[in-house]
């Protein structure tokens, strides 16, 4: 299904110049509405200075309305004022695509609030997203101008996000998910107590949440919340929308490039680590757990605590590595109770960030990894490297190098700091190697804009609302930044011809040396941290 | 077979050839361009392992390691261990002084290492430059006064010594037979013969004279015969020796652009892994204090951790891969201007090259005998060898072998048979034999029909045919005619064409496989320059080129994204040599050709390019191999050291303790030791470079990334799990 798409969205973000169809009427219209902002071709600085102006805005309007929520119309509940600190989390959260919950939708945030705030940016920050890779694509073709991010925004939204949004939406609300503008149902139950039941306009927010890899969910427990998930089919649904426009992103970048090859080659390498992480976590999951090895309890059916059992035992891990896979971060079980080495698997997803990733930057993550392998592979053909016969030199190793220490910073860096003050470890429920998760696990879920939570962590704290606040905003732009300076210095290049003696990109050696390169640099950097997590916990338990 | 070759071209550069389209540089090199140079020294010498030792210590210089981040922060990593040895052997320490100081121990000797391993790349430099500097004594020039005297009595009396040191850029010195050339220059007037030997290793003589193609001299060299006067063309320091010392000293060497990018890509990942071990601190802290038993990580480990994952192999050899680059350059007799040259070479993707001297012998060769109409081919043979017996040029001489090969017709001596050789003269156009009243000629076919229509014979419309038909085919047709009575007749055609060497066209399949095409430059017309193009199997020809079309077709290549390497010697490649990226200029060649390109051939042999190619690859190879394989030893690393760091607080993390090594400390030293000791034992590797086969691309990558890649990933579980056993051995676990 991602191909097609792949080939649609191409169309949609990157159309011929001179093709009069790729310009609708609503196309049009915004041009003249935009005016001269919505004409212009920019290079990549502009283009920069235009997606941080554009959310600079996003950000201060959103913010604006969470803190004035109490006086805005669309509140049946009457939910009152929202604490500084966790406005700006919310608000950086869902600015960056990250929709990190430290809060209870139901619970804090008025209709208004969900829809005019947060499901818009749920919109406009997956659409940056994919705008942004466009851009790269663009650079990468050898384009000096990359495009205008206001038509480029405008396009992923109005051709790509919301035709999907409302198919899903359909789905979601013919399965049984919610749609109405309604307060609250209060019902009177068997046993003559009452009790209030949270319902809202869930389907269309659960929908773009999952197809942009959002992940803010409509309710705190997210898609374990029957209202948000009933059945077996809406979590089926779920989890393709989940992976399909990641996925269609690497397809996209291949056409825009005109290296479908190549793209080819990146999902294999990418489906590759998928199958490893989802296949670790299920096998670790469903394994007897060892704590309750001799104790009288039956295990056949795998771990089950923190489960939706209408939703069955594997679909929880399976869930659990697709969401932090694709920097998506809906949950469908606990992850804090999942077993601990079916926990690391989510966490690998999250720190490498970039098989498939999230919406458009998954990609852009994936195309650091890449030219990090083509300067290493390069060399070992004899020649200085090149990606797209344009030389990569020490500007653009250093542009990647960064982005790479930026990642690795922000998890660990941020986990330690944590770790070592009350700060961390007054928030935790769980002591040693477990409370240590969960730690790692917000920061890595901060970093990678991923936005899952493994809970049990009392996370609606200052400290941890700004520092986490912080991380999100860094960790989302400064990736879409430093790939775009890339991208400008290549174009820049004069190209160099392609021969047999020229490194190439599409074939298996290049996926073999891409996969090194994601595992010993993506992946072994974190494995000290992983060694005092969930690995020392798994093997505790089977001592 | 090489040395008979030398001898024959320097003859053949003495005198004038019959052949007016080989250029005048032409000097026949072999079919094997791989050959073994005088300089080549063994990897180990003996007088340069010392003072590499010594310069090991002195390296250790805080300014001089900054160059380099990685090791950089591997001695401050050793500085800090000292202090912790010092301060647990007082008694107040984290963790036993004996362990403490084993580390600190092996830190020092990893930064040693890596200084050795410069050192010694250094100092194979360094004894090529002292080798060069020995022939650049300081000997008395005679410089003359300028505007210089015409006659030679003037000369004397205007001129004066002087030390060469003090030769300022165009002044004018006079060099007699016997004396040392002083200084780099042109040569104004005279002809001699020059012994280059101090320079090129060549023991032959070659001949210097004033305007063309031939009047560079270079400092150092010696007149042979007969007297030079030479234009001096660089101030005192600035000259090609003193070019060529401070490029092989390597201390003013400049780091090249894939070197600065390597090195950002290092120093960010020893960053990332400062950060990785920096962070282990705080939750080892934790850790201990969540779990309540065994003590956080101590700073020793930390810092054997840390030097242990930052890629110190390839930070360690890196500069000694580049020194040695040029190195290898220098033992193939070529010296390049810059390193950056060097790495330019690996990126070449079209070669030019000239067709005489590269492509195909220097000379043309007889191939064929085409007897006329009634003519026996016995005949004609035996005719063209009698013409050409005493016919020294390379052509006649190849008339002669034909003949007795073909047709076992043995030479036979001229003054036996009392014949009278008539030399060919440029108004004759021919040469031949007068025998017993029989006069027998070989000549240009215009020139033998003017002598045979003279007596009574005439060129028949069959030898005209087949004259036109050797020239359509690129060959030089010589028609055989003689004269007997004063009645001549044409006795048939020789076909002369040019010999393609031999090997040259599976060095051209390497070199398509490689991905370089090849593109032949020739003042030949198109036909001709065709059908050797065939021949050889280049994959592209220049015909009838100008200094115009070779810098045009130069541009063309380079505006289609290609890197251009080429060599020449006249100051009319000058241009060509300056637009090419990248340009060997032929010893031989003229002051504006060597300023013009960026690497100088002292054997002046073309076919070299294709060598310089091999090495700037090798040189990148080099650096890619090591670069993987020492990332890849990182795997081991971490399954030795994070067990043994942690267990304290965690025994279960014993589990991962896959090499069952005996002991933390024995752990956490056999990694150190593995990571200081293959820093030694990749030095040759370093020094030599990876082994370099021509091939395309993906089967280069795929065998490097089998070697080092999977090796480097193998090797140091079973390297570390060995030196941990001889631990074990010696009672030091």
């Amino acid at each position: 299904m991602s191909w097609p798409l792949g080939r649609y969205m191409k169309w949609a973000m990157d159309p011929v110049s001179d093709d009069r169809e790729g310009r609708s009427r609503a196309g049009r219209l915004f041009e003249r509405v935009a005016g001269r902002l919505g004409r212009e071709q920019l290079d990549w600085k502009r283009y920069v200075i235009a997606v941080l102006g554009f959310n600079a805005v996003m950000f201060v309007v959103c913010f604006a309305i969470l803190a004035l929520q109490q006086r805005l119309p669309l509140n049946p509940d009457g939910l009152g004022a929202i604490e500084g600190s966790l406005i700006f989390n919310t608000v950086a959260s869902f600015t960056s695509n990250t929709n990190l919950q430290h809060y209870s939708g139901e619970a804090t945030m008025s209709y208004l609030s969900q829809l005019a705030a947060l499901m818009w940016l749920q919109f406009v920050s997956a659409a940056t997203g994919i705008a942004a890779l466009t851009a790269l694509a663009r650079g990468l073709a050898g384009r000096a101008k990359m495009g205008n991010f206001f038509i480029d925004v405008q396009r992923a939204t109005f051709f790509v996000l919301l035709p999907l949004a409302l198919s899903v939406g359909t789905l979601f609300a013919l399965g049984g998910v919610p749609m109405t503008l309604e307060g609250a149902a209060h019902v009177t139950t068997l046993e003559g107590a009452e009790q209030i039941i949270a319902r809202g306009p869930v389907a269309a927010f659960v929908a773009i949440k999952q197809v942009g890899t959002n992940g803010g969910g409509f309710f705190g427990p997210n898609c374990t919340h029957p209202f948000e998930n009933p059945t077996f089919w809406t979590n089926a649904i779920a989890m393709v929308a989940i992976l399909l426009i990641p996925m269609a992103s690497v397809w996209m970048f291949g056409r825009i490039i005109r290296r479908p090859r190549h793209a080819a080659i990146v999902f294999v390498v990418m489906l590759g680590f998928l199958f490893v992480k989802i296949a670790g976590a299920v096998w670790f999951e469903q394994s007897p757990t060892q704590a309750f090895a001799n104790l009288p309890i039956e295990q056949s059916s795998g771990n089950l605590e923190g489960k939706e059992l209408r939703l069955g035992a594997t679909t929880g891990p399976l869930w659990a590595v697709l969401t932090t896979s694709t920097s998506n971060g809906s949950v469908g079980a606990m992850h804090d109770s999942l077993s601990p080495m079916t926990g690391l698997f989510p966490m690998v997803g999250m720190w490498l960030n970039a098989t498939f990733g999230g919406v458009g930057v998954g990609m852009i993550n994936m195309f650091i990894y890449i030219i990090l392998a083509v300067f290493i592979a390069g060399m070992m053909v004899g020649r200085t490297p090149e990606y797209l016969n344009r030389r990569v030199e020490a500007r653009e190793v250093k542009l990647a190098v960064l982005a790479m220490l930026a990642h690795a910073f922000f998890t660990l860096g941020g986990t330690a700091i944590f770790a070592a003050t009350p700060w961390g470890t007054e928030a935790l429920n769980n002591m040693g190697a477990h409370g240590f998760s969960e730690m790692l696990y917000e920061f890595s879920s901060a970093a990678a804009n991923n936005g899952s939570g493994f809970e049990g962590l009392g996370d609606n704290t200052p400290p941890w609302n700004i520092a986490t606040g912080v991380v999100m905003l860094l960790a989302r732009f400064i990736p879409i930044i430093l790939p775009l300076a890339i991208a400008g210095s290549l174009a820049a290049k004069k190209p160099t011809a392609q021969s047999t003696g020229t490194l190439g990109v599409e074939d298996g050696t290049f996926a073999l040396i891409l996969t090194g390169v994601i595992v010993i640099i993506g992946a072994l950097t974190f494995f000290p941290a992983a060694a005092l997590g969930p690995i020392v916990e798994h093997l505790q338990f089977m001592v | 077979m090489n040395t008979k070759h030398e001898a024959k071209s320097v003859l053949s550069t003495k005198q004038p050839s019959a052949d007016a389209a080989m250029p005048p540089h032409a000097r026949p090199g072999d079919g094997d361009a791989v050959r073994n140079s005088p300089r080549r020294r063994p990897l180990f010498d003996r007088a340069i392992l010392k003072s590499a030792i010594r310069a090991s210590f002195v390296k250790l210089h805080p300014r001089h390691q900054l160059r380099n981040p990685v090791m950089f922060i591997v001695e401050v990593g050793s500085v800090l261990t000292t202090l912790l040895f010092l301060q647990a052997a007082l008694g107040r320490g984290e963790a036993s002084a004996a362990f403490t100081g084993a580390i600190a121990a092996w830190l020092w000797f990893t930064v040693l290492f890596a200084n050795f391993a410069e050192a010694m790349a250094e100092g194979r430099g360094k004894a090529q430059a002292e080798a060069l500097r020995r022939t650049k004594k300081e000997t008395l020039a005679r410089r003359i006064r300028q505007p210089v005297p015409p006659t030679e009595s003037e000369r004397v009396s205007a001129s004066e010594m002087v030390p060469s040191t003090l030769l300022q850029r165009d002044e004018v010195v006079l060099v007699n037979a016997g004396e040392i050339i002083p200084a780099d220059g042109d040569v104004i007037e005279g002809v001699a013969s020059v012994d280059e030997s101090a320079v090129t290793g060549e023991s032959a003589p070659v001949v210097r004279e004033s305007g063309g193609d031939r009047s560079a001299v270079t400092g150092g060299t010696r007149v042979i015969s007969d007297y030079l006067l030479i234009r001096v063309s660089s101030n005192p320091g600035e000259g090609f020796l003193d070019r060529m010392i401070s490029m092989v000293e390597g201390a003013k060497r400049q780091k090249t652009p894939n070197e600065i990018a390597l090195d950002i890509l290092l120093a960010a990942l020893t960053i990332v892994f400062l950060l990785v071990c920096v962070t282990i601190l705080p939750f080892s802290i934790y850790s201990a204090k969540a779990v309540g038993q065994g003590s956080p990580v101590s700073i020793t480990v930390l810092v054997a951790l840390l030097v242990c994952l930052i890629p110190t192999t390839i930070g360690g050899l890196l500069s000694a891969i580049g020194i040695a680059g040029m190195d290898r350059m220098i033992q193939a007799n070529v010296i390049a201007m810059s390193g950056r040259a060097v790495e330019a070479a690996g990126d070449v993707d079209t070669l030019l090259l000239d067709k005489t001297g590269t492509i195909t012998l220097g000379n043309r060769q007889a191939t064929e005998f085409i007897p006329a109409d009634g003519v026996r081919v016995e005949e004609l043979a035996d005719a063209a060898q009698l013409a050409s017996l005493a016919d020294e040029t390379p052509e006649g001489r190849s008339i002669v072998v034909l003949a007795k090969q073909k047709h076992g017709l043995r030479g036979r001596h001229v003054e036996k048979m009392h014949a009278q050789f008539v030399p060919f003269t440029a108004q004759s156009r021919m040469s031949g034999v007068d025998l017993n009243g029989t006069q027998i000629r070989k000549g240009a076919a215009d020139a033998v029909q003017r002598f045979v229509e003279s007596r009574q014979g005439r060129l028949s419309a069959a030898v005209r045919t087949c004259v036109d038909d050797i020239a359509n085919q690129g060959g030089t047709p010589l028609v055989v005619a003689s004269a007997t009575n004063g009645k001549a007749r044409v006795l048939g055609v020789v076909h002369l064409k040019d010999i393609v060497k031999g090997g040259i066209r599976e060095r051209f399949a390497q070199l398509r496989r490689m991905g370089i095409k090849t593109i032949m430059i020739t003042g030949d017309n198109p036909l001709t320059a065709a059908s050797i193009a065939a021949e050889a199997g280049v994959d592209d020809y220049l015909a009838e080129a100008t200094p115009e079309a070779k810098l045009n077709l130069i541009r063309e290549n380079q505006a289609g994204g290609r890197l251009v390497a080429m060599c020449g010697d006249g100051t009319n490649d000058a241009p060509a040599l300056a637009q090419a990226d990248v340009a060997v200029a032929m010893n031989t060649g003229t002051q504006a050709a060597k300023e013009a390109g960026n690497m100088v051939d002292l054997d002046s042999n073309p076919t070299k390019l294709i060598e310089v190619v091999e090495i700037g690859k090798q040189l990148l190879m080099t650096r890619g191999a090591l670069t993987t394989f020492s990332l890849a030893n990182d795997v081991s690393k971490y399954f030795a050291i994070i067990p043994a760091a942690f267990v304290a607080t965690y025994p279960a993390l014993n589990k991962l303790n896959i090499m069952k090594l005996a002991t933390p400390q024995s752990a956490i030293l056999s990694a150190v030791i593995f990571n200081a000791l293959i820093i030694i034992a990749l030095i040759p590797l370093a020094l030599r470079g990876v082994r370099y086969k021509a091939a395309k691309a993906p089967a280069l990558l795929r065998r490097n990334i089998l070697i080092y890649g999977v090796g480097g990933l193998i090797a140091p579980f079973i390297g570390i799990k060995l030196i941990d056993l001889t631990l074990v051995v010696f009672g030091l676990a």
